[in-house]
């Protein structure tokens, strides 16, 4: 490939001072960490609403200074931070922008500038997400669906000055995932080194790409929807808006469709499931192969099953919308595509299975992240057939069911798997490691705390507990024993909730204290591991790219004397 | 070790606590055990798998860990074994969508003889109305609503007429008889939901959504809302009683019919009422240019 | 290889090594591929709204709200705003294909200035509808126009700040990635007017 030569010549942009080393960096690696960082700040305040969320439920009418306007607001911004502003900006932003160059052999992403921009623009989002709490009337309670009519009416906690700046933030944040996006799609397509051939790219890359372009051609209808929502909003359109009573009087809107704001929210919304899932495949992949000291197990198997579930998840969006009031006709459409979709990620967990079977498993703290996230996603992803198998949909949607599920398939496996990730990926990063003995304490508080958070909520909802309801009050068929589920639920998820604090001890502390890391500690074959440097200095490679011969997965080659193959050594 | 012993751990805790626990489904009460039943097929199916998998994931860590000595398997691929795990995983997927599909489809298939009944939302409560002695329900819309026309019914339609409203009172319905609940909104979403019922639908204003079923408990159950409607979602309850059809036609022979409400509203009201009525009837053409 | 051939490769048999310093082709560059990419998000965020726009219009028909919709009227400035661009992206072709250096950059200069004249002639159609009456608010197919054509415009003034951009700092490489960011804007535009005419 003789114009890899000339792309690197490519003058490089060069830091000077340390504001532009490490403020405004244009260093694929420094945006990482700062969206890394980013994100996992906002995550925090997404998870300290989730702890009031179970303070409330747990212990209804012993905190009176959370009210039901309180308790929608912190389920909606709870919703929406953790899937947008931290899964797919640390997934896609935070892994994506550090292991695309230095996975494939690049110096960085092709459009350092664009790439510096995306943060600013998702910085920005942040912030103006952040002042929907300072607002008046507070942040917007429509839950993280931000529905219509409701979202914009009388009723519904921060309908006036809440919902815009969601919206708002919304906008600017696909803004600024397109910047990114178009980067991480275009450094794969044109930047890999010699002999990285596609199908010789990680899976981690693999996932992150496919979810990239996914991301491009689904967020749009986020956005389309939210600028549709503010013309609605402030400016008295009726696309969304039908005629209602609002405050005793008939609104002037008129013929305006909900539905038509839940295709395209959904258009968008279940692509993105798969946005945050597909990535978190691909690390967790990797993050087996290595630590299994085997190849991961039918590699093509891996990339089609990314491929075709990719462009199958963008024909099942209306499974969201079975009992939303559109032709019921479609639910045999959706639900026939919904579980299809099974089959290829089916047989993702079978080769994860596979590739730890005959392999030779060192169950360190992020070999333990990926295997409970095998449990988890096995678990959630076949929760998800009872609510992609329409008919069993309609007595569990708006349940505790569809809680436990969606936590347990796109909010606890990827969190796994962004653990996993932090823990294998950090000598690299920072070049020093962490302490064993806490990350074993922290990784076993969370696994096992997080199920028994979830697995008995599957229950709750099978038994008809509504979802997003502030108290359940008085009924019929909610026995008292459920009130006592929901106290150990948050006693479990309060425990889990302050382990998450011996993470953040080991990260911070090992950042100063931590032994100085081997360049290769797992004795992994792929590119990112055989940088001249560690941490990889700006440029990464050194004066020439590495040169690439082999698949990133020859572990335990027979005959090899050692029981790893890096990817850039030659085969003899 | 111990995650392979924490696995299979798990894994016999979630069945026992599957056989233990006391949340189950609540006793049905209408037809839709067929619903039921999917569900049980699916639980199954998707249990088998679960036990399956994680049991031997659970060896497999146990059986491959990590010794002195020891090394992996090089295999890239199986393409046989792969191919038959497809195979018998697409076997598992249509042995679930089968009964889930054809349960769907008498969900959609409304019976001729069903008896209409609507139920409608608003920031929150429910209310309903029954098609009266001619058995239509006269056209309503929210842009008829005035305070002595809470339900929106159109004062010039004479279907309406003879309807009876059930403001902010239980929803009454025969026993063994299918029903078909149609549901309008006067402001947000809203979603009609008896758990009893297996059966649930969104209430979209501007369109009339609809669902049926067939009560086959005598009872009393509570009606919920589940789409988040804002503030007072948690409160927006209801109750419907199940009763055999003649107490059914007694109770129902006590309702007030919207002839009834106009015959007793004040002129002045009805003036209103009519004026609200009068407006939509507005040309198309002076709107346009 | 094709692409599914690629993908079909078994990367860890030795057979897949090809001599990493054989060339197989120039690579695309960088630019061209990223807009490519560009363009399919660009053409998926106005598809949806086409699409909203055709549910939203079918939607009063089935409720029998007769005058929900009402269509917005095409008076000649719309088809004068279409020339305009059309000129505009020959402009742009003819800077693409020159040699000459000075004519590349005069044809690109009448281009970006033609697109600015575009601009100005969407913000006369916009008063000459609010002048007629034709409020954002009065119907949802006025509030579909000034979005699709406020959305186009943002498009078009991107494209002008980047031509800006590339004639000032004479990159006279990425005049090929304007002219074609311009003829992308130009069947953007005739779908819209496409759209807003035939119904």
């Amino acid at each position: 490939m003789a114009t890899t030569l000339a792309d690197d010549l490519r003058p490089m942009h060069h830091p000077h001072s340390w504001v532009t080393r490490y403020v405004w960096s244009q260093d694929h690696k420094v945006i990482a960490i700062q969206y890394s960082v980013t994100a996992i700040a906002i995550g925090l305040v997404a998870l300290v609403l989730s702890a009031l969320m179970r303070l409330q439920l747990g212990f209804p009418g012993v905190f009176p200074a959370i009210q039901p306007d309180n308790y929608l607001q912190f389920v909606s911004m709870h919703g929406m931070i953790m899937v947008v502003y931290l899964l797919t900006a640390l997934l896609l932003g935070g892994f994506g922008n550090y292991l695309i160059p230095l996975m494939i052999g690049a110096r960085d992403m092709v459009f350092p500038f664009v790439n510096m921009l995306s943060y600013w623009l998702y910085l920005l989002s942040v912030i103006v997400l952040v002042a929907g709490f300072f607002v008046p009337g507070g942040p917007t309670g429509a839950g993280w669906t931000l529905y219509p009519p409701q979202a914009i009416s009388e009723g519904t906690p921060g309908h006036q000055w809440g919902i815009a700046t969601m919206l708002v933030s919304l906008a600017i944040f696909v803004a600024a995932f397109t910047m990114g996006g178009l980067n991480y799609v275009t450094t794969v397509l044109q930047a890999r080194t010699k002999g990285m051939t596609l199908m010789r790219m990680p899976l981690s890359v693999w996932g992150i790409f496919t979810a990239s372009i996914m991301g491009l051609l689904a967020f749009p209808a986020l956005f389309v929807a939210a600028i549709m929502m503010l013309f609605d909003h402030f400016a008295g359109t009726s696309f969304f808006m039908p005629t209602m009573q609002s405050m005793g009087a008939i609104t002037p809107t008129e013929g305006g469709s909900p539905l038509l704001f839940q295709h395209l929210f959904w258009f968008f919304g279940h692509p993105e499931v798969y946005i945050v899932a597909l990535p978190a495949f691909g690390i967790v992949s990797d993050l087996i192969s290595v630590h299994a000291r085997r190849n991961i197990f039918g590699y093509r198997m891996m990339v089609w099953a990314i491929t075709i579930i990719g462009a199958l998840s963008f024909v099942v969006w209306a499974h969201h919308m079975y009992v939303s009031g559109m032709n019921p006709y479609f639910g045999f459409f959706f639900a026939t595509s919904t579980l299809i979709i099974a089959i290829p990620t089916a047989i993702k967990v079978y080769n994860w299975l596979l590739t730890l079977w005959r392999g030779d498993i060192h169950l360190r703290v992020p070999m333990l992240f990926a295997i409970a996230f095998i449990f988890t996603f096995i678990h959630g992803g076949l929760s998800g057939l009872f609510l992609g198998n329409v008919s069993v949909d309609v007595p569990l949607s708006d349940t505790f069911f569809v809680v436990a599920h969606f936590h347990m398939v796109m909010g606890v496996s990827p969190v796994l798997v962004i653990f996993g990730a932090i823990y294998h990926w950090y000598p690299k990063i920072f070049g020093r490691m962490w302490n064993e003995t806490l990350g074993k304490l922290h990784f076993w508080i969370t696994f096992l705390g997080v199920y028994a958070i979830f697995l008995p909520m599957h229950y709750l909802g099978i038994l008809g507990v509504p979802r997003r309801y502030y108290a359940l009050g008085e009924t019929g068929f909610i026995p008292p024993s459920v009130h006592l589920a929901n106290e150990w639920i948050s006693i479990a998820a309060l425990i889990v909730f302050a382990a998450q604090g011996l993470f953040f001890f080991n990260m911070i502390w090992s950042l100063f204290r931590g032994p100085r890391a081997d360049p290769n500690p797992w004795g992994a074959a792929s590119l990112e591991w055989q940088t001249p440097q560690t941490p990889p200095a700006h440029g990464n490679w050194g004066p020439t790219l590495p040169t690439v011969y082999r698949w990133p997965y020859d572990y335990s080659v027979p005959g090899a004397p050692r029981d790893f193959i890096p990817q850039t050594e030659p085969r003899t | 070790m111990p995650i392979a012993v924490a696995i299979a751990m798990l894994v016999l805790g979630s069945v026992l606590f599957h056989l233990f626990s006391p949340w189950w489904r609540t006793p049905i009460a209408s037809n839709w055990g067929s619903i039921d039943s999917a569900l049980d097929v699916t639980l199954w199916i998707c249990a088998a798998a679960f036990i399956l998998l994680n049991l031997f994931m659970a060896w497999v860590l146990v059986r491959y860990r990590h010794r002195a000595g020891h090394r992996a398997h090089y295999e890239p691929e199986n393409a046989s074994l792969e191919k038959r795990l497809t195979i018998w995983t697409a076997i598992g997927i249509a042995g679930m969508l089968a009964p889930g599909l054809a349960a769907w489809g008498r969900y959609v298939s409304v019976p001729q003889d069903a008896t209409i009944i609507e139920a409608v939302g608003q920031q929150w409560q429910w209310s309903f109305r029954y098609p009266g002695p001619d058995g239509v329900l006269g056209a309503a819309a929210v842009k008829y609503v005035t305070p002595d026309n809470s339900l929106g019914l159109d004062p010039l339609d004479p279907f309406g007429r003879d309807d009876l409203l059930v403001e902010a009172g239980d929803l009454h319905l025969p026993l063994d008889r299918p029903v078909k609940i149609v549901l309008r909104s006067k402001d947000v979403l809203h979603d009609f939901y008896v758990p009893e019922f297996r059966a649930k639908m969104d209430l979209v204003p501007g369109i009339v959504t609809y669902f049926w079923m067939t009560p086959t408990k005598a009872g009393t159950f509570d009606i919920l809302c589940a789409e988040l409607c804002g503030t007072g979602h948690h409160e927006m309850r209801g109750r419907v009683v199940v009763e055999p059809p003649k107490a059914f036609a007694a109770w129902q022979a006590q309702q007030t019919s919207f002839g009834q409400i106009l015959a007793e509203t004040p002129p002045a009201a009805m003036s209103i009422l009519l004026i609200k009525a009068n407006a939509c009837i507005v040309p198309a053409s002076w709107s346009k240019s | 290889m094709t692409i599914l051939a690629r993908l079909a490769e078994k990367s860890w048999e030795p057979a897949s090594d090809r001599d990493p310093a054989a060339s197989s082709g120039p690579r695309p560059s960088a630019g061209g591929i990223g807009l490519g990419v560009y363009f399919a998000v660009a053409l998926v965020m106005f598809s949806l709204l086409g699409a909203a726009y055709v549910m939203r219009m079918g939607l009063h028909a089935s409720m029998g709200h007769a005058d929900d919709w009402v269509a917005v009227p095409d008076p000649p400035l719309l088809w004068i705003n279409s020339g305009i661009l059309a000129a505009s992206s020959i402009a742009w072709e003819i800077a693409r294909r020159s040699f000459d250096n000075g004519r590349t950059v005069r044809a690109a200069a009448t281009g970006t200035a033609l697109g600015l004249a575009f601009l100005i002639g969407q913000w006369l159609l916009w008063r000459h509808y609010l002048a007629q009456g034709h409020y954002l608010s009065s119907n949802p197919a006025n509030a579909f126009f000034y979005l699709l054509t406020a959305l186009h415009g943002l498009h078009i003034l991107g494209g002008l700040v980047a031509a800006a951009w590339v004639l000032a700092a004479h990159n006279l490489l990425n005049v090929r990635l304007c002219a074609i960011y311009w003829h992308f804007l130009l069947f953007i535009w005739i779908l819209i007017a496409a759209l807003l005419v035939s119904t």
